[in-house]
């Protein structure tokens, strides 16, 4: 059963989240910016549902050969001289860099923003060897700074407004002046982080996607800071689930015009990076080293269900969160979970648990936004649907009996009225001419709802009205000449 | 039994067999080379970078006198590339440059590569018209960070080099056959962020200025 505690939780969150005006007009604006960008970068809505079936396609194609991809990955890159490596779980990934770490005698890491990192709890785990792992992404290294962790997946600081981050710089980075400045406080950023990118032992960074056919590891981003990440450091360190790998080169374009558009609206981002290996012999600059670990982390346990399957094609754009009205009202936090919004929803409660994360399904309306800006169609209103029947399949087991009865008689007494429509007229009849007689409040329901009244008249009594009118108004016309 | 067996003992178990369409590369329309110029031009300009439409006998005095106007003295190299063969004589001749090469491993030079240059010149492997982007094709001559760390890059392209877009610049240069550079880069402007409430800003970790050096005349 899911625990009660978990419910409230998130409810208190939400409560939380909704009760605070100032994080509420951050998501507004940044949500109302993101999506205005994105409409305006698909203007041609043949030409971008054209796209979006391309992409679509790219990303089950490969989902289908997803064994066979990894494995030419795998000799590609290790042709090339990247070290491969393959983690089951969180832990074992975490192993595995502390493992390359401990190796290079590392105290500084330098970080990419990667939402697998922060899956797997990555910082933590260094933090807790004596390893400093240094977020350089502008918007992570403010929520680290912070002691917070991202509320959206591509911006993650969006939460906090201009002068929460001017006192923050102000009293957590020293010598630093109060200013609200974005330049100076961009610059101020600048100036530490490039200090770190000159000292640090091992950068680490996500992957957009990984190309089988050539080994590529391709990066995306505006900051440049995963570019330095990449090839400052004499170690790097790429960390990618399973499911981020596709075919062939080819298959890269469409990808990335969809990736960066659905996310901020750009036709490209100002980077895009593509590693092939680390420092060949010849070379001057570049890591020593580079070690690419795939993830599994319940990927292949979602892969094995055909549904859940469809959440693997996610390119990680964020527009779903951005086009969903209750991401947009109570901001990532609430969530409570690596992935926010939409996305979470459907693939939080399977890799982490229905009893831990399957609350996150109540936190929708159904209205489908989700589905229409998702770039690879991820059909993502069925999957959170999904969740919601499951959890409640999950619920029915631990009810008591009597209940379990009583529901099980509700629902066949409900059947049975629809499936007979004179008797569902008649109690629509006697139902709209005793409405005095229906109690006020349901308990609990309507506490904090209206309760809805049925019409004075049903609806078929309204029809026949209105069809009697119409015939009248008709002869009366044809009456006259 | 290993991880990697048994995740793609897994994955194999529930692989079914199916096709999907092959992509088609996306159509190049049929743009004079002036066009191809202009929306190159126009992308850069959004962006924020600068783009000096020039000759190739014109662009190192051209390149020289912008830098001296802009208070960028201090240089960074390389020096077996072309670009610098075609600027050297014109660099050398202001007094107030101070030229630098990245002449060995970065971890030898007898600089300060972060705080040191205040900008660096680099060549092009090829240029995207569509979305304003500069390709980068880093090696042994023209090392990666040349393009990342200093504030100011610029980078010299042939208008000849100029492809409608990435689709079309990858099935014409054979990319997939290879064999590729350890670091291929596409560059779309300075760097910037708008992690700051969406504002946006310029100079976030890589250069705060880009400047594009067009040769039109091949």
């Amino acid at each position: 059963m899911r625990p009660a505690s978990s419910r409230q939780a998130f409810k208190a969150r939400i409560r939380h989240a909704l009760e605070n005006n100032e994080l509420r007009q951050s998501f507004r604006g940044a949500m109302d910016f993101l999506v205005k960008r994105r409409a305006t970068a698909f203007a041609d809505a043949a030409a971008f549902e054209q796209l979006r079936q391309q992409g679509a396609s790219i990303r089950r194609r490969a989902l289908s050969k997803l064994p066979d991809l990894l494995e030419q990955l795998e000799s590609q890159c290790l042709a090339h001289g990247i070290q491969v490596h393959w983690a089951e779980t969180a832990e074992e990934a975490n192993q595995q860099v502390l493992k390359i770490a401990r190796e290079q005698q590392a105290i500084l890491v330098v970080k990419g923003k990667s939402m697998v990192s922060e899956e797997i709890g990555l910082n933590h785990a260094l933090a807790f060897q004596g390893i400093t792992c240094v977020e350089s992404d502008m918007g992570e290294y403010i929520v680290q700074l912070a002691e917070e962790t991202p509320s959206h997946i591509i911006m993650p600081a969006v939460h906090k407004g201009t002068e929460q981050i001017a006192r923050l710089f102000h009293e957590r980075i020293p010598a630093t002046e109060y200013t609200e400045d974005v330049d100076q406080l961009i610059g101020i950023g600048r100036r530490i982080l490039r200090d770190r990118f000159a000292t640090a032992d091992i950068g680490i960074s996500g992957v957009n996607f990984a190309i089988a056919e050539t080994g590529t590891l391709c990066l995306v981003e505006n900051e440049g800071n995963g570019r330095m990440c990449t090839t400052v450091p004499p170690v790097h360190i790429a960390i990618a689930g399973i499911e981020k790998v596709i075919e062939k080169l080819a298959d890269l374009p469409p990808l990335l015009s969809l990736l960066t558009r659905s996310a901020t609206g750009q036709s490209i981002t100002t980077y895009v990076n593509m590693i092939h290996g680390p420092r060949q012999e010849n070379e001057k600059d570049g890591p020593r080293e580079v070690h690419l670990i795939l993830l599994d982390n319940g990927r292949s346990a979602m892969f094995a269900d055909a549904e859940l399957k469809e959440t693997l094609a996610c390119i990680r754009c964020g527009a779903c969160m951005n086009h969903c009205p209750v991401y947009t009202r109570i901001g990532g936090h609430a969530y409570g979970s690596t992935y926010p919004g939409p996305i979470g929803q459907a693939i939080m409660p399977r890799l982490r648990g229905l009893d831990k994360y399957g609350e996150l399904a109540q936190a929708c309306s159904l209205n489908g936004a989700c589905g229409e800006a998702c770039p690879v169609n991820i059909p993502l209103p069925d999957l959170i649907r999904r969740v919601r029947v499951d959890q409640y399949e999950q619920d029915a087991q631990d009810r008591k009996p009597p209940i379990r009865r009583r529901e099980a008689w509700l629902w066949r007494a409900w059947q049975y009225l629809c499936s007979h429509p004179r008797l569902y007229q008649r109690l629509t009849w006697i139902g709209a001419r005793t409405q005095a007689l229906l109690p006020k409040s349901l308990g609990p329901w309507t506490q904090t709802r209206t309760l809805p009244l049925p019409a004075a008249s049903t609806l078929h009594e309204q029809m026949r009205r209105h069809q009697q009118q119409k015939d009248k108004s008709t002869s009366t016309r044809q009456g006259t000449p | 039994m290993t991880a990697r067996h048994r995740i793609l003992q897994r994955l194999r178990k529930a692989t079914r067999p199916t096709s999907w369409p092959a992509v088609k590369p996306e159509a190049a329309g049929e743009a004079s080379s002036a066009q191809l110029t202009e929306a190159f031009r126009s992308h850069l300009v959004a962006a924020q970078a600068e783009v000096v439409i020039t000759t190739t006998t014109a662009w190192p005095a051209q390149v020289a006198q912008l830098a001296l106007s802009r208070g960028w003295r201090r240089w960074l190299l390389s020096s077996q590339a072309e670009v610098t063969q075609a600027s050297l004589a014109c660099l050398q001749a202001v007094d107030e440059f101070k030229l630098a090469f990245f002449d060995r491993d970065t971890e030898e030079l007898d600089f300060d590569l972060f705080t040191d240059i205040d900008v660096s010149l680099t060549s092009t492997k090829a240029a995207i018209a569509d979305t304003g982007t500069l390709v980068l094709w880093p090696d042994a001559t023209e090392p990666r960070q040349m393009s990342l760390v200093p504030p100011v890059h610029m980078a010299v392209i042939h208008a000849s080099d100029l492809y409608p877009n990435l689709a079309t610049l990858m099935a014409r240069q054979a990319w997939a056959k290879g064999p590729l550079p350890t670091n291929l880069v596409l560059i779309s402007g300075p760097s910037k962020t708008a992690d700051i409430q969406q504002t946006l800003a310029y100079g976030a970790h890589g250069p705060k200025t880009l400047v594009v050096i067009l040769l039109t005349d091949r």
